[in-house]
């Protein structure tokens, strides 16, 4: 028997099941995202002495990162925008556009780690560094589940469009849903490590 | 086992229904998507580890009685083994049930040999103290995360919600096999994490540093697999929610869907806002101890006599908040489908509608919000000052009231019901003061004048044991011997029923009271030697031999359990589809068991309230919900 609602919208809710399904895993998220800030406000107040982002972080390179991550936010609504609008080429693409600047992003974030390793600074230095890897990296791991996600719905995922197209709409919506989170993540992450 | 013998039946059905397309063995038994599979796998897998935290424990309890004293492995192990050579010669060794039960049996005695004996572990056959902590945390570890939670939510939820409110399934039936897959994974890395350099996690199963980063290789293990649980948890209460959100049959509106729905949506909103802060927590404190930070860890700490070499500037106290942020909601989570479950039993053989149905589950949505903002109760010996903890005592109180009213309502629901006594009922009975019991100890631990004496005493233990053994586990019984009917077609043994309730019931009664009285003297928990040096608990320490020999009294009650799942399973009673003349939609839309594959013949459309049970005027004393 068919589960209800795969695609189509539920009347009290307005949802089909996966948006629903990937709002509440981002709840979960946002808890998740949550406990580490709190943790890193808690270690913050309660040290008697801690850096200030802008005296060791690299700056310019993240600002680079926030800029690139953005713009794949806004490709990725073309992405959907464009299967609205009927036009799988033009989906193809965005959607490849997203792809290459998350793996822009985490090229810049390799740099920006390595050069920290080289002048000796790792998570056992000290609760800067350790919340810095923790956090960054954490967040990294989340853009490459991103990025995996995407190409997936950019090459042999995107099949699906041909047998049931609303579908896969439906998909790159909800895919959509956790790129922009995972890059609202960055955009708390950056001033809060960065520029405090 | 229960799911090959569940097989048979559903095999029938699958002849029966010839549009129900044949699957392999494979994807039907144990790749399946199927809820109702997936619930059984839950169900054997967490009864299997229920057992295991039983055993664990079973093992504990000749220390706490008797310290310093050799484990007499013969006399543990002769008689278990000797069950299981009789039940599988009197079964002739033929591939038959009899003979499964017997391999189960020696099954145990070969792991209740493996666990006490060893030279690390119980070295001259005396416990040695670092493997009782070993036993401890993951015995609370195992009980916890492995086994009531897994058969509250993953077992009853999966089999009986979608059944209950309408649905063809899970609304993501791949990912409901992935939550199954990934939670077996992490309980096998727990038991793995017994055989591995120094043994499992031995910090308790709150796992508070200092102590934990400093423990041995277990602990790694520990956190390893509870991001493996946390994940599986994640995936379960997404699906959960939006199953029942957006899933329900025609017609059933929230206020007609049966107080069990309500009880796991609740569970599964804590599950998914609750457990990312403590995974959250336990990446932290993995990367302590493997990558050298020091989130967890002071500046300046001092190890057996030598300077730590870290960084510093952690706090253990962030620890504990991240903990204790999931571990209250986890205490709901463990309660809230045992009232479920009871809900629907005794509404259903006081043959009444259930007292107050509204203000039940306003309290438990309202319990649901309250516990977020408790937890620091945990925490009053931190020294955290007065005006946090005035707010933490407050709310605490207030959390109190809706777990009354919602046993009260349940007392109220019994009052002039003709009640039909079954086992299931029995245990339903028996929950309502077990459950009034461990609440009400846990007033004075909320409170942090009384607390200070109590914590960490085994008053503690005593209190929570009486919410989640004589209650939950007795709720989980209840669900057992009353869902039976449905997934098999066939009813559980009475008598048999019967034994195991009267034998369960009083043990547990002589296991956890005297641990009240021993708290109340002071004596403290997780002490190795169960307290013996002490003089304050000189006046206690009796009490020791009474509660273990209950435990072990109580193990040999639990065969006639086990014995009544395998016997009826085969030969039990068959029965209609509606045995208990219930209303709800799993009973009266459905065959039983149900259809192998897919639930409803056609989905069902909903008429009525959950519990309309002798309705004046009504045709019959139940009115099913999906009759017009
Ligand atoms: C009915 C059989 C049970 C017996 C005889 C039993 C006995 C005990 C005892 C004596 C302790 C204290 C050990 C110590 O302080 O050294 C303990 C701890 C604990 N038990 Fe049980 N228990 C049983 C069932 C359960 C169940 C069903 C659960 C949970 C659902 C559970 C969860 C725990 C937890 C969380 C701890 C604390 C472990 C720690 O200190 O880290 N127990 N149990
Ligand atoms: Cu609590």
């Amino acid at each position: 028997m068919q589960i209800p609602y795969t695609s189509e919208h539920h009347p009290e809710t307005g949802l089909y099941n996966a948006k629903l399904g990937i709002w509440l895993f981002l709840a979960s998220e946002v808890m998740l995202f949550g406990a580490l800030f709190t943790s890193y406000i808690l270690l913050r107040m309660g040290a008697p002495t801690w850096p200030h982002g802008w005296e060791i972080l690299n700056i310019p390179l993240a600002t680079v990162n926030t800029v690139v991550l953005i713009a794949s936010s806004v490709t990725m609504v073309m992405s959907w925008a464009s299967l609205m609008m009927n036009d799988f080429k033009k989906y193809k693409m965005y959607m490849g556009i997203t792809v290459v600047c998350g793996l822009i992003f985490l090229v810049i974030k390799g740099f920006e780690y390595a050069a920290k390793f080289e002048h000796g600074y790792f998570p056992s230095t000290n609760n800067f560094f350790a919340t810095y890897f923790t956090l960054t990296g954490l967040h990294g791991l989340h853009v490459i589940g991103g990025i995996i996600v995407n190409a997936y719905f950019w090459g042999p995922g995107s099949k699906m469009w041909k047998t049931e197209p609303q579908r896969f709409v439906n998909r790159i919506e909800v895919a959509g849903l956790y790129w922009h989170f995972v890059d609202l993540v960055w955009i708390f992450l950056f001033p809060s490590l960065y520029l405090l | 086992m229960s799911t090959s013998s569940h097989s048979h039946t559903a095999d029938a059905h699958i002849h029966h229904d010839a549009h129900h397309h044949e699957q392999g063995f494979w994807s039907k038994y144990v790749f399946s998507t199927d809820h109702k599979v997936i619930g059984i796998q839950y169900g054997v897998t967490s009864l299997l580890f229920l057992f295991l935290g039983f055993t664990l424990m079973m093992i504990m309890r000749w220390q706490l009685a008797y310290p310093g004293e050799p484990f007499p492995v013969i006399r543990f192990v002769l008689p278990i083994g000797i069950i299981g050579l009789l039940t599988m010669f009197v079964s002739g060794f033929k591939p038959s049930l009899g003979t499964t039960v017997g391999v189960l049996f020696m099954a145990m005695a070969a792991l209740v040999w493996y666990l006490a004996t060893g030279e690390e572990r119980m070295p001259m056959g005396i416990m040695a103290p670092e493997y009782y902590n070993s036993l401890g945390a993951m015995h609370g570890t195992i009980m916890i995360f492995l086994g009531v939670v897994p058969l509250g939510v993953g077992a009853f939820g999966n089999y009986v919600m979608p059944l209950q409110i309408g649905a063809p399934d899970m609304a993501f039936p791949k990912l409901n096999m992935m939550s199954y897959w990934i939670y077996l994974v992490g309980g096998i890395i727990m038991v793995i994490s017994f055989f591995v350099p120094g043994g499992a996690a031995n910090s308790g199963w709150t796992s508070y540093p200092p102590l934990s980063e400093i423990a041995t290789t277990g602990q790694t293990w520990w956190l390893v697999g509870m991001v493996f649980l946390i994940t599986s948890s994640l995936l379960g209460s997404v699906n959960f929610i939006v199953t029942i959100l957006q899933l329900r049959a025609k017609g059933l509106s929230f206020m007609k869907l049966p107080f069990f729905v309500w009880a796991q949506l609740v569970t599964s909103f804590l599950l998914l806002l609750a457990f990312p802060p403590l995974e959250a927590a336990g990446i932290l404190q993995l990367l302590d101890r493997v990558a050298g930070t020091s989130f967890f860890l002071p500046s300046g700490l001092v190890i057996s006599g030598e300077k730590l070499m870290n960084a510093g500037g952690g706090t253990p106290i962030l620890w504990q908040h991240l903990f204790w942020f999931l571990a209250h909601p986890e205490v709901y989570v463990l309660i809230l489908p045992a009232m479920g479950i009871i809900s629907e039993i005794i509404a259903n053989n006081t043959r009444k509608p259930l007292w107050g149905y509204k203000y039940i589950v306003y309290s438990a949505l309202f319990i649901g919000f309250m516990s977020f903002i408790v937890w620091a109760h945990h925490m009053y010996i931190t020294g955290m000052g007065t005006t946090i903890s005035a707010f933490f005592q407050t709310t605490t109180m207030i959390i109190s009231v809706p777990s009354i009213v919602i046993l009260t309502s349940l007392a109220i629901s019994l009052y002039g019901g003709s009640i039909r006594y079954n086992t299931a009922m029995l245990f339903a009975l028996a929950f309502i003061p077990m459950f009034g019991i461990g609440g009400l100890t846990g007033l004075p631990l909320g409170l942090a004048t009384s607390d200070l004496h109590l914590h960490d005493t085994y008053y503690v233990i005593g209190h929570f044991h009486y919410v989640v053994a004589p209650g939950t586990i007795f709720a989980l019984f209840a669900g057992i011997y009353w869902w039976f009917p449905k997934l098999t077609g066939r009813t559980m043994n009475e008598t048999l029923g019967k034994i195991h309730f009267w034998g369960s019931f009083v043990c547990m009664n002589f296991i956890f009271f005297p641990m009240l009285i021993q708290g109340m003297a002071g004596l403290s928990r997780r002490l190795y030697d169960g307290g013996e040096q002490y003089s304050h608990s000189a006046n206690v320490i009796y009490l020791n031999e009474v509660m273990s020999i209950a435990a072990w009294v109580m193990a040999i009650f639990q065969i006639f359990f086990i014995v009544n799942v395998f016997l009826s399973m085969k030969k039990g009673k068959k029965t209609t589809d509606n045995h208990w003349e219930a209303t709800t939609l799993e009973w009266s839309a459905t065959t039983a068991p149900p259809l192998a594959h897919g639930n409803f013949v056609t989905l069902p459309t909903v008429y009525h309230g959950p519990y309309e049970y002798s309705v004046p005027g009504a045709k019959k004393d139940f009115t099913p919900q999906n009759e017009k």
